[in-house]
């Protein structure tokens, strides 16, 4: 079980988590002139990174707020966690 | 080659079992073949065998990183079924399902395919619904599959408790009697030794590190770490490593990689004669030959290429079966182990062209590609031997998840495994 550094209450189990996946995936700006292999892209590709990975976590069970973390995928260890301060980052 | 049969079989006991040969060559790469595959799983392996066996291609080779065998095809829990909901996935895993029935014979090897049935439980009004659906649709496909009452799933798994007020009481279940299991190695060493015989090279401790583009975007060849071979078709069958290999090609998947845990317990006297799942509760279950009771655990909720998941997920799946056998609660598990496995949005895989030239893939067989080993095999053998797929797999396109034809699955409450 993951051992997840909450960058607002610390580390914590990670039983208290969500995982909504990998970070940084900005929905279309402009819907209506996007095409639909641009769509499949936000809604479906994923970089699936063998490595450093950015991703989102949710501590559901403790502050209720989401956070970026960028996590090895090999060794499943934490490279860093950040807050969210702006619409960019949280994307 | 050596045919395995009665007579070869009694001549090898009286002289001692002296005159058995190698099961597969242990080959150099050439510096070019016609077609390589990348990925020496059950997939890759069928694939190459059925290349040289129903398209005449030898001049083939199935590049592997590790050992055959060594991936998720050496790690599942080895249950075969074919009771998907839609029409697409009934005439895929329908296909699959044929070539089960004498596989042993077309390969000579024993895969030890046991027909011994697969229950899948339902435990509320919601399960009871959609797996009657399933059992109506099924049968509107040709495809095998009844609606039990507690009392004949209990009748068919008499180990099984359908007492009313049991924790999760059974309601009913679906039976496929023509799904079971198959002993997983025996499926990945027949179709290497059945395609070592028609001259395919499969090269171990090879591991594809780059794909090289020819001045017309086509691929041109691989790099590998036993050096560069040069190729004109490429069929990748990397399971949950295949993002990592498309990126080679610079190309991004619709696919992502979790560990997916089993385990298994000492070996016991036969206690358990079918296949059961329950997808409500989380638990797979059925008994090797060797007595040992196999169980299919979840996978974790985050990408990972680790090959270790968390233990909470295994526990979580023992809470589960111990619900429903008490009598297991004191049995000792011996080992437990993940895989990695590429999973589509819709839960069904991608065999077929790609944007790149000469480039195919058969991935995203998420939690339950091996059921599926021979079928995909001979679809994807076609689609690379003729540049394009066959009517089978032709709905399993990449750019389904553009045109928006998914084949879903996921929302059709199919069980993981
Ligand atoms: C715990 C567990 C339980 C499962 N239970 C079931 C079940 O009950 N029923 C069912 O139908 N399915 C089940 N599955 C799913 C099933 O195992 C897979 O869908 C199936 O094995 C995939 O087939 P494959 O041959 O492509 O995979 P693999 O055997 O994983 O083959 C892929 C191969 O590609 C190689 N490779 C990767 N990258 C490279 C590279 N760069 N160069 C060279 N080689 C490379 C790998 O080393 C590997 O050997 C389960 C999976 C797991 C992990
Ligand atoms: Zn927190």
């Amino acid at each position: 079980m993951l051992l997840i550094p909450c960058p607002h209450c610390g580390p914590r189990s990670e039983l208290e988590f969500h995982c909504g996946g990998e970070a940084h995936i900005a929905r279309p700006t402009n819907p209506a002139a996007t095409g639909d292999q641009r769509w499949a892209e936000y809604l479906f590709y994923r970089s699936n990174t063998k490595g450093v990975h950015a991703e989102r976590w949710l501590h559901v069970h403790g502050c209720g707020r989401w956070f970026n973390v960028r996590r090895d995928t090999i060794s499943d260890r934490f490279v860093t966690a950040d807050q969210i301060r702006s619409a960019e980052e949280g994307s | 080659m050596r045919h395995f049969s009665l007579m070869s079989l009694l001549s090898e006991a009286v002289n001692a079992h002296r005159g058995w040969d190698r099961q597969w060559r242990s080959p150099e790469p050439k510096p070019s073949y016609d077609a390589v595959i990348i990925g020496a799983g059950g997939h890759g392996l069928a694939t190459a065998y059925y290349m040289a066996k129903q398209h005449g291609m030898r001049n083939i080779a199935v590049l592997e990183k590790g050992w055959l065998g060594g991936g998720n095809t050496g790690r599942n829990t080895t249950i075969i079924r074919s009771n998907y909901l839609y029409d697409e996935s009934a005439a895929l895993y329908g296909h699959a399902m044929k070539l089960w029935q004498d596989l042993s014979q077309e390969l000579n090897y024993n895969v030890m395919y046991s027909r011994r049935g697969v229950l899948i439980l339902a435990h509320n009004t919601h399960d009871v619904q959609s797996a009657r659906r399933h059992v109506y649709a099924n049968r509107l496909n040709g495809i095998d599959n009844e609606w039990l009452t507690p009392e004949q799933t209990k009748a068919f798994c008499p180990p099984l408790n359908i007492s009313r007020d049991a924790r999760y009481p059974v309601l009913g279940a679906a039976l496929q009697r023509c799904g079971g299991v198959a002993r997983h190695d025996a499926v990945a060493w027949g179709y290497a030794r059945g395609a070592d015989a028609m001259g395919v090279d499969i090269i171990q401790n090879c591991e594809v590190l780059g794909i090289q583009r020819g001045p017309d975007g086509a691929v041109a060849a691989v790099d590998t770490s036993r050096g560069r071979i040069a190729t004109r078709r490429i069929g990748v069958s990397a399971a949950g490593s295949t993002s990592v290999v498309m990126a080679l090609a610079g190309l991004r998947m619709p696919l992502e990689s979790f560990p997916l845990q089993a385990l298994v317990s000492e070996p016991v006297k036969p206690v358990f004669p079918c296949v059961l799942m329950s997808n409500a509760v989380h638990a797979y279950i059925s008994q090797s030959d060797k007595g040992e009771l196999v169980i299919g655990a979840g996978t974790d909720q985050y990408v990972s290429y680790s090959q270790q998941g968390g233990l909470q997920v295994t526990a979580h799946t023992l809470d589960a079966i111990c619900e429903l056998f008490p009598q297991f609660s004191r049995m000792r598990m011996m080992r437990n182990w993940a895989g990695i496995v590429d999973v589509t949005p819709d839960r069904s895989p991608i065999i077929g062209t790609t944007p790149v030239s000469g480039l195919f893939v058969n991935c995203g067989w998420g939690t339950g590609g091996f059921k599926a080993t021979p079928g995909a095999g001979h679809l994807f053998a076609w689609t690379v031997a003729k540049g394009e797929p066959h009517p089978i797999n032709a709905p399993f396109t990449l750019d389904r998840f553009r045109t928006g034809r998914l084949i879903d699955e996921a929302a059709a409450a199919a069980v993981a495994h």
